[in-house]
């Protein structure tokens, strides 16, 4: 199995101290990881430095082998999924919100119905597409926070605790749909966890994290 | 009576054209330079923040001071020949409005969640996709900025008094020419006028009142 991404010698800074430091990590293509280790240990770090949206003080990121610098950040990120803790949606219609990273692509519109139709439907939001987002339960919007990484057709998937803020029963539900779902998309998935049924439910692998360093790597 | 006078026409349509310019021109200014204390963090941050607050609150007799000196014949800029002028007027109230638009933009925009900005960016926004994103998601207290920026203008009467002269058929407005009539004691007259002013005040807010509740329920 290849490389998707490599980071080398990766330093974080925040607030004048490391807050992420790793030697070394491959993730292998189509592969999925989770991120585990207690708050502070620098899971919401690594995918939002792997989004561009954090600088490094030092450190090499490799996407295919070529390092990320050589392409703008808006280049590089239109090649990844990101989606957070809290669905963040915005003031829309559902159909809208799910659209709206493809408008900001420029995907022309029949390939972009196509694809918001069709993730809706596998995510089970067919019915809600008219409805504004505000009107959604937590469980809803955050299928449609899903969805709206999925149309991307990301080579890299970074979910940020996507289970967090939802109850239960309705992270159970979406934890066997995202299950089921997950190897369709072919994308390669960071996630970050608490939870050892989600890790067992997802992952093929898992790095436990503290202190903003790896603990240790392994197979689930 | 006073409605079929040719003087209260021209009076009210210069005072709607100038402070509209006014506050178009400090949306123009005030829009952007909000959006960047609002979003952006930066050393000095908090100082321009401080004085951007500080100007919400600068009294148009000040301005009108400031503007009328900066323009007056010896002043620095006497030279322009600006001073008595409509075109002062606006300037006074630019300086009056903008600082409202920007002081109302920055804490609109940093009363909203900062990571939907880091999601907007993931998302594979360009930086003005997600500030229109970003605009667009407060476009409610924006426009509360926009009605409070042109508010501070059309009712301001010192600033226009100072800069403008109340020159018949040149810089008379609605306030000054309030002051003008009660000064001579046609009380009848001022009232009129007074009343004139809060119907376009009304007017106008009404019509962007109407614009943002359409937008909260879209």
């Amino acid at each position: 199995m290849s490389t998707l991404v490599e980071i080398r010698d990766l330093l974080v800074h925040r607030a004048g101290r490391p807050v992420l430091e790793i030697v070394h990590l491959n993730i292998e293509r189509g592969r999925v990881l989770a991120l585990v280790g207690p708050n502070g240990a620098g899971k919401s770090t690594l995918l939002l430095v792997l989004a561009r949206l954090i600088k490094p003080e030092r450190g090499d990121i490799l996407l295919n082998g070529k390092p990320v610098t050589g392409l703008r950040d808006r280049e590089y990120r239109c090649r990844i999924g990101l989606v957070m803790q809290d669905p963040l949606l915005l003031d829309m219609s559902v159909y809208e919100n799910i659209a709206i990273g493809l408008r900001f692509r420029h995907v022309p519109g029949p390939e972009s119905v196509r694809r918001v139709e069709a993730w809706a439907e596998c995510l089970g939001i067919q019915h809600l597409k008219t409805r504004k987002a505000a009107t959604l339960s937590g469980g809803e919007a955050q299928r449609v926070a899903l969805a709206r990484a999925f149309v991307l057709q990301p080579e890299l998937l970074l979910l940020d605790e996507p289970f967090g803020a939802l109850d239960k029963k309705t992270r159970t539900e979406l934890l066997r749909d995202l299950k089921a779902l997950l190897p369709t998309t072919g994308a390669t998935t960071l996630f970050s966890t608490h939870d050892d049924r989600e890790v067992n439910a997802l992952a093929d692998s898992k790095i436990e994290l503290a202190d903003g360093k790896i603990q240790y790597e392994s197979s689930v | 009576m006073l409605f079929n006078n040719p003087d209260v026409l021209e009076i009210t349509l210069l005072s709607i054209k100038v402070s509209g310019l006014a506050t178009l021109i400090s949306l123009l200014i005030g829009l952007p330079f909000g959006t960047l204390l609002g979003l952006r963090k930066f050393p000095g941050r908090s100082l321009l923040l401080t004085l951007v607050n500080t100007g919400m609150a600068l009294p148009p007799v000040v301005v009108g001071l400031a503007v009328a000196m900066t323009l007056w014949r010896s002043g620095p800029l006497g030279g322009l020949h600006l001073i008595y002028t409509p075109t002062a007027i606006i300037i006074a109230q630019v300086i009056i409005a903008a600082p409202v638009v920007t002081g109302l933009t920055a804490a609109a925009l940093q009363a909203l969640d900062p990571r939907l900005r880091l999601q907007l960016l993931g998302l594979g926004a360009s930086r003005l996709q997600m500030v229109l994103s970003i605009w667009r998601e407060a476009r409610l207290p924006l426009l509360a900025a926009l009605m409070a920026g042109f508010g501070s203008v059309i009712s301001e009467v010192g600033a226009s008094m100072m800069v403008g002269g109340n020159i018949r058929h040149q810089t008379r407005v609605l306030t000054t020419a309030i002051v003008l009539e009660t000064n001579k004691g046609e009380f009848a007259s001022a009232i009129a006028l007074g009343i004139l002013l809060l119907l376009i005040t009304f007017l106008i807010n009404f019509a962007l009142t109407w614009i943002q509740q359409r937008g909260s329920k879209r």
